[in-house]
């Protein structure tokens, strides 16, 4: 269907012999030769650095999200005085009141690493309205982005939140009996960040429903409603008769809110706990994996169907 | 080596087929009919480095399909190409780094931050030297004459220069090809004209290869002297933007003024009277008939002054995806 006008054309139009194919090879353009992981590693370090500049610009609302956050907080701890007053003993499925306020306050923290708010419904609107172009025309992956991202921000939220939650949790010493020693702490502190981990990439695989279903807002309330009760953020999953509270302790939820709690309250020691870090990381794996397979899939119909 | 080289290039989707009212809805839900859509109908085509090319069509023509499979977004049905020596959907990173696909309907730059943050975060992405970077961002700022404007924040700028950032964006990196998909679209005349005068400068400094999609035929006046003419998904005619009115203008349009001050009642009779004020007459006429036309009307009359042009190029495009419907609907 090529006229022939058109190779006329071609000849004539005016190339202006791109430096491009200068004959010594001195390509102009920019093609870095910068490769391998580490190169990589440090790509995606930058662009965590480039969102925690951006993040830090909302700083305002992290301040009044953290006040706001704390409110429910009085209701709960009075609901629980009510209730433990009519426990004979003080004591439920080994949480005394005290503790299951510490409890409370715990999974509060977990959450702060585990929460990932706006993440998998952001990944269904990246796919419906086609910004998810610019992952595959631009040389970055996706999910790396936006773990850099999450990270970015889950950093300057607990950097501008330290101070009110610090102030929270010197109010409320009274509930807990003193700082766990070094091991627990250091325990604590892998806890969080595998919880971190498992909460992205759980969110992840979530939002990557996105490439199947056009409306996704139903499907993630569902899911994030039926996580707030079963990861033990409302209250403990011990609190549960069996075979629930031992089919709970053994879903992946767990570890977004309940299992770092209880890392801190010392009720998890020894073995267990080392079986449970580990059990936490195979989570996070499993889930990375979903999702990095999830978005092959779902990469491939979209090629497939159109964008 | 072509920079592009496109082969019987076919897209074909499925689009569901939903039936009208609440019945149609629920028997959609376990019974679904799908009818097959050629979006891209064998498009063959090769473009050489440093050219820069228009891709012309209606809405619905196949213009975005066609990019969007060389830039690897989607694959296609059937056919091949070769884009920078690589197949597009694979995607590969190597691939990546050397075009840029600008598309004037979507935001690439953080809303909330300056543009120079989302440079910051492209020089990272495309792992850049930072010396090069520096170099090329103050070049292309000065380009555009945006210097002042990159530590704006982007919802704080105008339509025209927000577009300007996002070419800067997609130029960050140098790249080899650029494809551009409706790049001036929703801008006024003298935000159109600057983007124009850009991307003509760039090229000319760069000798980048453009392919670009545009509705506004003074994009493509402006920069292409090559265009690809596609409807219906198929190519149409590939040439010369001067050749196109050539191939499908059939009429001239011959302006006369004449020496006694109003324009003679029969002249009507060599073509159709286009307009007619005072002196002054257009008339158009058919392409081999000019010459026979303006010898009869000098003959009759005193003509102070005459020109022939060409109809403009909207009328000549119009009829050209005209014709396509017509052989489409034909076949």
């Amino acid at each position: 269907m090529t006229p022939p006008d058109a190779v006329a054309a071609r000849a004539a139009s005016p190339v202006a012999a791109p430096d491009a194919l200068a004959a010594d090879g001195s390509a102009p353009h920019l093609h870095p030769s910068a490769k391998g992981p580490a190169a990589t590693a440090r790509k995606y370090y930058k662009i965590f650095r480039a969102s925690l500049v951006e993040r830090m610009t909302y700083r305002g609302d992290f301040l009044f999200g953290t006040i706001l956050r704390f409110l429910p907080l009085v209701t709960t701890i009075l609901l629980w005085q009510a209730i433990y007053k009519g426990v004979p003993g003080g004591e439920m499925a080994g949480f005394r009141y005290r503790e299951m306020i510490a409890y409370l306050l715990l999974t509060n923290i977990s959450r702060m690493f585990s929460s990932m708010p706006g993440l998998a419904g952001g990944i269904a609107r990246d796919i419906r309205d086609g910004t998810l172009k610019r992952y595959m025309i631009q040389p970055v992956d996706l999910i790396g982005y936006l773990l850099s991202y999450r990270a970015a921000h889950k950093v300057a939220y607990i950097v501008t939140s330290f101070i009110p939650y610090a102030l929270l949790f010197f109010v409320c010493r009274s509930y807990f009996d003193g700082f766990p020693d070094g091991w627990t702490l250091a325990a604590y502190a892998v806890s969080l960040i595998l919880s971190f981990l498992v909460g992205f990439y759980f969110e992840t695989c979530v939002g990557m429903v996105g490439f199947w279903f056009l409306e996704v807002t139903s499907v993630l309330y569902i899911v994030m409603t039926l996580n707030f009760f079963i990861s033990g953020h409302m209250l403990p999953l011990d609190l549960l008769p069996q075979p629930w509270s031992g089919l709970l302790k053994a879903l992946p939820f767990q570890y977004m809110a309940y299992f770092p709690a209880v890392v801190f309250l010392g009720k998890v020691k020894g073995s267990a706990l080392a079986f449970h870090l580990a059990l936490e990381l195979v989570w996070a794996v499993a889930f990375m994996v979903l999702a990095r397979g999830l978005y092959r899939l779902g990469l491939r119909r979209y090629s497939a169907y159109g964008g | 080596m072509a920079i592009i080289e496109a082969e019987g290039l076919t897209k074909t989707y499925r689009v569901f087929q939903k039936k009208e009212g609440l019945l149609g809805a629920v028997r959609g839900l376990y019974r679904r009919e799908y009818k097959e859509v050629r979006a891209v109908d064998g498009v063959s085509f090769s473009i050489e480095p440093g050219e820069m090319v228009a891709f012309l069509g209606p809405n619905g023509a196949g213009k975005t399909s066609t990019l969007k499979m060389l830039s690897g977004l989607i694959y296609p049905t059937e056919g091949r190409a070769r884009v920078l020596g690589y197949v597009p959907w694979e995607r590969v990173d190597a691939f990546r780094r050397r075009f840029a696909l600008v598309m004037g309907q979507k935001n690439q730059l953080w809303w909330d931050l300056p543009a120079a943050d989302s440079f910051q975060l492209h020089k990272e992405i495309y792992s850049l030297p930072p010396a090069e970077f520096d170099r090329t961002l103050a070049e292309l700022t000065e380009l555009l004459g945006v210097e002042k404007l990159t530590r704006q924040a982007v919802r704080e700028l105008s339509l025209g220069e927000r577009m300007k950032m996002e070419l800067i964006a997609a130029l960050l990196h140098r790249p080899e090809l650029l494809l551009l998909d409706e790049p001036t679209i929703g801008l006024d005349v003298v935000a159109q004209v600057a983007i124009q005068k850009c991307l003509r400068d760039y090229h000319a400094r760069r000798g980048v290869t453009m392919l670009l999609t545009s509705h506004y035929m003074r994009d493509v006046e402006a920069l292409c002297s090559r265009v690809l003419v596609i409807t219906h998904g198929s190519l149409v005619y590939d040439g010369s933007l001067t050749g196109l009115a050539d191939r499908f203008g059939q009429t001239k349009l011959i302006r006369l003024e004449f020496a006694d001050g109003t324009v003679p009642a029969d002249l009507a009779r060599f073509g159709e009277v286009t307009r007619s004020e005072g002196p002054v007459a257009d008339l158009k006429v058919e392409r081999s008939r000019v010459a026979e036309v303006l010898g009869a009307i000098l003959d009759r009359h005193a003509v102070l002054d005459v020109s022939v042009s060409d109809p403009p190029l909207e009328q000549t495009i119009a009829r050209v995806f005209e014709e396509g419907r017509r052989t489409h609907d034909a076949a």
